[in-house]
């Protein structure tokens, strides 16, 4: 079997300044379905083709940003191995029992030293994608309500031991280098993009001066063309875009980044290409940082190193 | 705010301390929209959500009011008392002068710390 161990981000729990409107703008704006809310107030919220109860969670809160990124390991063994693995490593974690986030297992939480916190755990309620497992039609009227994209795919965090947060994903977790940018002598990591299958990644890091922040939450979208749709969806709901539409040379992903009503990025983009592990890494010399952003205009978007969440 | 007042907006001169430049806002909008919107520069464009913060400036002459919530990692209660705002949050309610104190921080530099 192909993927293994860790196979796929599984959860973002962002924090949003107003609820009740960053609620509406990721239900009717970027289309995802509402699955839930808890008893802390949380709104639950999942891609249409996904199956798991949910990929985004919302908590109300005086500051924007992310609490947690979580991924989804392939059993409760692995859960276990990944949490010795850790502690072996020298990193701490802790518990978070079942149920603590709606139709969720428990979760192994740990922070890496770019100051994030991360979660692995194994079970999370199959809920469905709204099609039937036995002779499913390709798609549902949900995946045409907003911008609709069909999976929460990965996510960019910024923070300053980008060395140490990719070590732990690397030499623990089982991830693998796809790209990287590299400063003026040739050695230091600016961003690195991580894989965990065979995504060209499933989470990426960039060196930032403050620890913890968010750069991006990302969804997938089929198709360019539906990448254009999303635009104007955007636009027509007056949605602050960041960069694009256009296609990023790091990844090949043809991509817009736009903010939520609170201020955080999120990404809708299609494309890329598939990834291996032996596949040699690819690099950027931070000189083409412009042409590996925005491909289409090599315009170096100065919001990409400085604003985040 | 009565929704008379809210439909009897008017435009209102903006000046950017450290540029002079002006620009007009309408009241009902953010100082940060009204400046983008015409293409004018001076404060950072970032979120324009009130999450990040590059948008920070001192209302130094005028009056405004705040529109949208503005996170609180980066706006202090000193902050709200001495008038240092995110331009994406506030609308002027007369004409005003900001200095821009939000910086777009880069991460790194091009000689590569
Ligand atoms: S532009 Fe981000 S806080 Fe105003």
């Amino acid at each position: 079997m192909g993927v293994t161990g860790v196979m796929r981000p599984g959860h973002a729990q962002i924090r949003v300044l107003n609820l009740e409107e960053d609620a509406k703008f990721y239900r009717e704006v970027l289309g995802l379905v509402e699955t839930g809310r808890d008893a802390q107030d949380r709104v639950y919220f999942k891609a249409w083709d996904e199956r798991d109860h949910h990929s985004l969670i919302l908590r109300q809160s005086d500051k924007a940003g992310i609490d947690f990124f979580g991924f989804k390991v392939d059993s409760a063994a692995t859960l276990d191995k990944l949490e010795g693995d850790l502690n072996a490593y020298g990193v701490k974690t802790e518990r978070v029992p079942a149920g603590e986030l709606l139709a969720t297992g428990e979760r192994v939480r740990f922070e890496v030293p770019t100051g994030h916190v991360i979660e692995l755990y194994a079970d999370k309620k199959d809920v469905g994608n709204g099609l039937p497992y036995s002779n499913p039609a390709p798609w549902c009227p949900q995946a045409e309500k907003g911008i609709a994209p069909t999976r929460m795919d990965h996510a960019l965090l910024g923070g300053g031991d980008l060395d140490g947060a990719r070590d732990i994903f690397i030499n623990v977790l089982g991830f693998y280098l796809t790209e990287e940018v590299v400063a003026e002598d040739g050695k230091t990591q600016i961003a690195v993009w991580l894989s965990c299958s065979n995504k060209t990644h499933d989470i990426a890091f960039v060196r930032a001066p403050e620890n913890g922040k968010l750069h991006h939450v990302s969804y997938w979208i089929e198709t360019w063309e539906r990448v254009l749709r999303a635009a104007d969806i955007m636009s027509m709901n007056n949605v602050p875009v960041d960069i694009g539409p256009t296609r990023h040379g790091i990844t090949r992903g043809a991509t817009i980044y736009a903010f939520d009503r609170s201020g955080n990025r999120f990404e809708t983009f299609s494309g890329g290409y598939i990834s291996y592990p032996d596949m040699h890494k690819l690099t950027w010399p931070v000189e083409h940082l412009p042409e590996g952003l925005d491909y289409a205009q090599r315009k170096l978007h100065e919001t990409f190193l400085t604003v985040f969440s | 705010m009565t929704d008379v007042q809210l439909a009897a907006a008017q435009n209102v001169v903006v000046t950017i301390a450290e540029t002079g430049e002006t620009y007009r806002c309408r009241t009902d909008e953010s100082l940060l929209t009204g400046m983008y919107r015409l293409g004018k520069r001076g404060i950072p464009v970032g979120c324009r959500g009130g999450g990040c913060s590059v948008c920070k400036v001192q209302i130094t002459a005028g009056a405004y009011a705040q529109m949208r919530p503005m996170s609180r990692e980066y706006v202090s209660d000193d902050d709200l008392a001495q008038g240092r705002v995110l331009a994406c949050c506030v609308r002027p309610l007369e004409e005003v002068t900001v200095a821009v104190i939000g910086k777009l921080n880069k991460c790194v530099t091009r000689s590569g710390t």
